[in-house]
């Protein structure tokens, strides 16, 4: 049974997924590394307080193998995939440019792409582009890991958003993933370059809907002067599995916002990579993350500044009930040449239960002396003085409770670039709440 | 009518005894002034009439029209129709009045409880987005004791205590908080446990009853007169009278102040 499944992810396996030659190798080069990589093991610092030790890959097979080859576009339960990726967000015509519905990693959907093209904006499956080979692991590769290699090797369709310079994209590019196959594993891969003094908005909702495996690759790319928005949101399964990358590299004087809103999954890790790497670059990061049960929610962030005048504000909330546990840990590293940085670094977490249970380590490196860096870490439990307000007023005090989380999360979701995805994120973290609540209410019934 | 009846009322903060005996009836229409020095408990009884949490209620009873309210929640209460003042009410960060409001179980469902709020904000002298504000974040003093008075317009309560409804309050400001007060008793019947140092507030909200509060019970009820009389010669007549009582001869005057862990934070700077 082992043996079966481990030639899964085999170079061969690798090698066996469909695209042009450069992909094919590419592929193959990264999954005999692969074979030769041990798995990380919580000895590393990265890996500390996570749930690597739980990881099986034989448990998983490649989603793409079970779609079978890329005339699957046609086929019935492509459709039928495509609209449970539509059904994720409802992309509203009037706010969105472009909507690409990815299904067990194949795009089985995309509208906008067109009409985005006469722009010079290219938006679609990287592989058809040309110059594609030059575009991935431009920027990832600096954050390579067991799992960045892992979604190079098995990657089936990356997408690429390419934004030409001066070009401002009007409305919000949006990409939705499903990942709908028990014990099949995915590796979406999303390659955003927006090009000098140009402007572009990505949302980006992922729902691995079963017992699976997603490992995404995100990469942003900010040219001079560019401005982008990347807006992530993931409701996993309970039992579904993600190791996420979300790496950025911005360069003088261009600005990124990487908004991200994690509910789902049973071990959900997502590492966000941020560099600055020019002069008056700057980075705003933000996460609210909200897990019960017996969920593991594991954040990794890395604010890399590496050019004079940059600024990068990170903003992590969130919060844990019944068993579950949320890790946050932290580096803000300012280099020698990196003078007059301003760098912020702010976790703040709500610990719903008593046996819930959050970590939360910020750090900094600092090798230059004209900066300013702040970091600042809390966990504890919902304001005993606020719920005791509210209920004054008769708010029950689980409303209170509901009502005071969400004013929790408010800060990090009125900032968000897409407004849409803000209030869904609102919706989403309410109804998890009356979940958790229902769930609490039978229990003790 | 309402009536407010607490009666033989103990409670206990962090195992030491802060209400010894406490009774009082209020009835509706009816503003009564309970006036104590710092570490009198006073503010320990507005919290437990409230059934806020850290408090243990050890006997007695505190009544609403024949409900008994220890025991319950403090939203149960709330719904009973007890309103409580804060001195220093707290901020809720990302809470909208509006939600809150619309959230309580005494207001009704959909878009009546907003216009209710603007009329209420109206007459307090506050602007319409002050509804869309996060709970008492960076008010000023007098806008957080307006805000009380606009919810308890809203919430039209049966029953209200005030806790130091004067302290962060101008002079304006007082007239106006008041004011309102005094019309809800006035119309809508609102009986008014005021809790208070001072007596400045009685120029707006005339009390029918004050009570003296020291050593964790009422010593002495009596009319407006009274709190002139405290106005002039402060509350020894009654501490002094305490000491005996403690039977410990190591502290040699007054009955030994007691820090409510939930209480007023700057009550030493307000003698």
């Amino acid at each position: 049974m082992a043996t079966a499944s481990a030639n899964s992810f085999s170079a061969d396996a690798a090698r066996a997924l469909a695209g042009p030659e450069w992909l094919r190798e590419r592929r193959a080069a990264a999954a005999e590394e692969l074979a030769a990589a041990a798995l990380p093991t919580t000895a590393a610092e990265q890996w500390r307080y996570s749930a690597i030790a739980d990881f099986d890959p034989d448990a998983y097979r490649p989603a793409a193998a079970e779609a079978g080859s890329s005339q699957a576009q046609a086929s019935p339960g492509a459709l039928s995939a495509a609209a449970q990726a539509a059904a994720l967000f409802d992309c509203d015509a009037s706010e969105t440019a472009a909507v690409i519905d990815v299904a067990d990693g194949r795009i089985v959907a995309l509208r906008g792409a067109g009409e985005l093209a006469s722009q010079g904006v290219r938006v679609g499956a990287l592989a058809d582009s040309p110059g594609g080979a030059e575009l991935i692991g431009a920027v990832a590769s600096g954050s390579a890991d067991y799992f960045t290699v892992f979604n190079d090797a098995f990657t089936d369709t990356p997408i690429l958003v390419d934004v030409p310079a001066g070009v401002e994209v009007d409305g919000v590019i949006a990409i939705r993933h499903h990942l709908g196959t028990a014990k099949t594993a995915a590796f979406p891969r999303l390659l955003v370059r927006v090009a000098e003094n140009s402007a572009a908005t990505v949302l980006d909702v992922q729902r691995c809907g079963t017992a699976a495996l997603l490992v995404p690759v995100v990469e942003l790319d900010v040219a001079a002067g560019a401005r982008l928005g990347y807006v992530n949101l993931q409701n996993h399964h309970r039992k579904a599995w993600q190791i996420a990358a979300h790496t950025a590299r911005v360069e003088r004087e261009a600005s990124l916002t990487v908004a991200s809103l994690a509910l789902g999954g049973g071990y959900a890790r997502t590492r966000t990579d941020t560099r600055l790497v020019g002069r008056g670059a700057g980075g705003d990061l933000l996460s609210a993350y909200f897990g019960s049960g017996d969920q593991i929610l594991d954040f990794r962030t890395y604010q890399d500044h590496a050019a004079a005048d940059t600024a990068s504000n990170l903003l992590f909330k969130g919060a844990v009930g019944e068993s579950a546990r949320s890790v946050y840990t932290g580096l803000i590293r300012v280099r020698p040449e990196a003078r007059g940085t301003n760098a912020v670094q702010t976790n703040r977490n709500l610990k719903l239960s008593e046996d819930a249970w959050a970590e939360s380590v910020p750090n900094l490196e600092i090798e230059n002396n004209e900066v300013r860096c702040a970091h600042a870490s809390a966990v504890g439990p919902v304001d005993a003085d606020q719920v005791f307000y509210l209920e004054s007023r008769g708010v029950p005090t689980a409303v209170a409770e509901r009502l005071i989380v969400a004013g929790f999360f408010d800060e990090v979701l009125e900032a968000f670039p897409v407004e849409s995805a803000a209030q869904a994120a609102r919706s989403a973290v309410a109804v998890k709440f009356n979940q958790m609540l229902n769930a609490t209410a039978e229990a003790a019934a | 009518m309402s009536t407010l009846t607490i009666e033989g009322l103990h409670a206990s903060v962090a195992g030491r005894e802060i209400l010894s005996g406490v009774d009082l009836e209020v009835a509706a229409g009816e503003v009564h002034a309970v006036m104590g020095p710092n570490g009198s408990g006073k503010s320990t009884l507005a919290h437990v009439i409230a059934g806020r949490s850290g408090y243990e209620e050890l006997s007695g009873s505190v009544r609403l029209d024949g409900c008994e309210l220890l025991g319950m929640p403090a939203w149960k209460r709330a719904e009973a129709g007890l309103f409580l003042a804060m001195q220093y009410p707290t901020e809720v960060p990302g809470v909208s009045l509006l939600d809150m409001l619309t959230e309580s179980v005494r207001t009704p469902e959909g878009a009546a409880v907003q216009e209710q709020m603007l009329g209420e904000a109206d007459r307090i002298g506050l602007e319409a987005q002050f509804l869309q504000r996060p709970v008492n974040v960076d008010l000023s003093g007098g806008e957080r004791k307006r805000n009380e008075a606009l919810q308890l317009g809203v919430l039209k309560p049966a029953f209200a205590v005030m806790d130091e409804l004067d302290s962060g309050l101008d002079v304006d400001a007082l007239r106006i908080v008041a004011g309102r007060i005094e019309e809800a008793t006035e119309h809508d019947g609102l009986g008014v446990l005021a809790i208070t140092h001072y007596s400045r507030i009685f120029a707006h909200l005339r009390p029918d009853a004050v009570h003296v509060f020291a050593g964790g019970r009422i010593q002495e009820s009596g009319g407006a007169e009274l709190a002139d009389e405290l106005e002039a010669d402060g509350y020894e007549r009654w501490t002094a009278a305490l000491t005996p009582a403690s039977g410990d001869t190591s502290t040699s005057s007054g009955s030994q102040a007691f820090t409510d862990p939930f209480g007023d934070p700057f009550a030493d700077q307000l003698v």
